[in-house]
């Protein structure tokens, strides 16, 4: 398929990225060309297969609900680019 | 003699006679990257004062642990507490753990020395080193090339005797293909095998650590230190770890190894190819038995992975939003124009090419025809592995079908670059281990890789063909000429 302009802006939008329109109009087209290229799989018959989206034979894993040492709260708190009090700031999000 | 050109079991010979110490060691190391670095620039974080201090520390501390007093370079995108863990991306610039990755934990309780960080592409993105927010890292035998990717800075180091041993992490290559176009050895364990707790997660269900070395021993002595089931990461496998420098060092008579002719592309350097079949002639002399095999849904494996990888990646990436650690845009309106300012100005080019392409597999109307269709075919190359481990102990393959090639030449073109990928990727897709060692070089003097593959969990085999191989030949012992001129 052929990927357009519109496409990788909502792309782009759902993914949280701001493009330049420079990079929105070369994305477009190295992503046509990848997309081209794996377009491949196409002629395989896979209707019948299960799919592998992990390797080991994989189970829940289950463990006691106990408590257990965690990372106290300043250390969790030291990289953040904003934060008041024991929390991460960000701009206000609900309108009052 | 250079204590920064030899290997871990040769300076633990020489530290448990007591002829050296680990600050010798660490000294040495210092000069050689004071030396060489500058051109090089595999290494993104180090600190001399605080590697001297931990040599010193050393000394106090117990000798008869497996990597007393041995320094390890690790690559940026794995945690170590409170220094700089940026996976060479401006997002994460300033970004300290609070906590270490359990392999940093294993290393420690050996008794290892942390050096610092090494170069890689943006959170792993890339075959170059190209991609890295601090700029690309040189290959050691050619300064105008790259070193591979995107451990290409924890494979440089080694290679430039900048550094002794190096971790790296392996989604795709990312461990063999430089160690390949550097000329040293990298191993990439079994999914499963090693903890990925403290890994920053490029695609969950291929990464893997692994370490890049001087030799064969040395990979062998790293993998069994940072292996094992962790509490911390639900995918590592609940297996007793091997003795695997024990068990390398008997002979290979009988063995059987598939030679897939899938491998031999169009495309493929001339060197190298001659290089595989003098491998292969080398291997028989050694008892094993080569023949060749098919691997029918190889042509797809590049293809599979840039689906799956890059929607695993899309998931993974998304918790880089300028909240809780790394880069926040400042001034912007809303929440949510932070987040698409912060992820437009931190992440590089090749990162939003990715999370986008990912985004685009997983999204509505796509997800069937694409990233389902992945997975799909992603069971047909597992298969290929499982019918080929039914006959052959191990499978042959060159590690890259070209020695590297020069800076620029392919970051223009993503898919020229991921093509670079086509020896390495399927057996990330299939979770088997895989070791790439040096096997010759090319007329102009540039390394060239062997990769061998296994069956899941069974890393010492591989390491076994490994080692025979590399006690058969003299290719790990050439140096770059970079190191020795300047050590003259």
């Amino acid at each position: 398929m052929a990927i357009d302009k519109d496409t990788v802006r909502y792309l782009a939008n759902l993914a949280r990225i701001e493009l330049t329109d420079v990079e929105l109009e070369y994305f477009t087209g190295q992503l046509g060309r990848i997309l081209d290229y794996v377009n491949k799989l196409n002629v395989l018959d896979v209707e019948h297969l299960e799919p592998t989206s992990h390797v080991l034979e994989m189970k829940n894993v289950y463990r006691e609900d106990v408590v257990k040492k965690s990372l106290p709260v300043e250390e969790v708190l030291k990289n953040a680019p904003d934060k008041q009090g024991n929390l991460f700031k960000v701009k206000k999000i609900i309108e009052s | 003699m250079e204590l920064a050109s030899l290997t871990v079991h040769k300076l633990r010979e020489l530290l448990a006679k007591k002829d050296i110490s680990p600050l010798d060691i660490c000294k040495s190391l210092i000069s050689s990257i004071r030396l060489k670095d500058s051109r090089i620039n595999a290494i993104v974080y180090f600190d001399e004062d605080i590697i001297m201090a931990r040599a010193r520390d050393a000394e106090k501390k117990d000798r008869s642990n497996p990597l007393w007093g041995i320094p390890v370079f690790i690559k940026d995108n794995i945690c170590v507490k409170d220094e700089p863990t940026t996976c060479c991306s401006k997002i994460l610039k300033g970004f300290r753990p609070p906590y270490n990755a359990t392999v940093i934990e294993r290393l420690l309780d050996a008794g290892a020395i942390l050096m610092g960080k090494t170069n890689m592409d943006e959170f792993a993105f890339g075959s170059s080193t190209e991609t890295s927010c601090y700029g690309p890292t040189r290959n050691p035998w050619d300064l105008d090339r790259i070193p591979g990717g995107s451990s290409g800075g924890s494979a440089a180091s080694v290679s430039a005797d900048e550094a002794i041993s190096a971790l790296g992490s392996d989604t795709g290559g990312s461990i063999r293909q430089p160690a390949s176009l550097c000329g040293v050895v990298g191993l990439k364990p079994t999914y499963g095998r090693v903890s990925r707790y403290g890994l920053i997660a490029f695609a969950s269900s291929l990464d893997q650590i692994g370490p890049i070395t001087k030799d064969v021993e040395d990979a062998a002595i790293l993998l069994k230190i940072i292996s094992g089931y962790d509490e911390m990461d639900s995918t590592s496998a609940r297996l007793d770890v091997a003795d695997y420098p024990n068990l390398i060092k008997r002979d290979i008579h009988g063995i059987r190894i598939g030679v897939p002719k899938e491998y031999f592309i169009e495309g493929m350097d001339p060197d190298v190819k001659n290089l595989m079949s003098d491998t292969i002639k080398k291997l028989e002399e050694l008892g094993a038995i080569c023949e060749e095999i098919s691997l029918p849904h190889t042509e797809y494996a590049v293809s599979v992975y840039y689906l799956v990888a890059t929607a695993e990646a899309s998931s993974n990436l998304a918790r880089f939003d300028g909240v809780q650690y790394g880069f926040r845009f400042e001034g912007a309106g809303s929440l949510i124009d932070m987040y698409k300012k912060t992820r437009g100005f931190g992440f590089g080019d090749e990162a939003k090419r990715r999370i986008i392409l990912g985004t685009f597999a997983l999204s509505s109307g796509y997800y069937d025809a694409y990233y389902l269709k992945a997975l799909k075919v992603r069971t047909l190359i597992k298969k290929d592995f499982e019918n080929a481990f039914g006959r052959y102990d191990a499978i042959i393959t060159p590690t890259s079908p070209t020695p590297a090639f020069r800076l620029g030449e392919k970051i223009q073109d993503p898919l020229t670059m991921y093509l670079s990928d086509i020896f390495t990727i399927s057996a990330n897709l299939a979770g088997i281990p895989g070791i790439s060692i040096p096997c010759g070089f090319t007329k102009d003097n540039l390394p060239v890789g062997l990769q061998i593959l296994g069956r899941p969990f069974k890393e010492e085999e591989i390491l076994r063909i490994a080692w025979n191989y590399e006690q058969a030949t003299e290719w790990h012992k050439r140096t770059p000429p970079i190191n020795k001129t300047i050590s003259q």
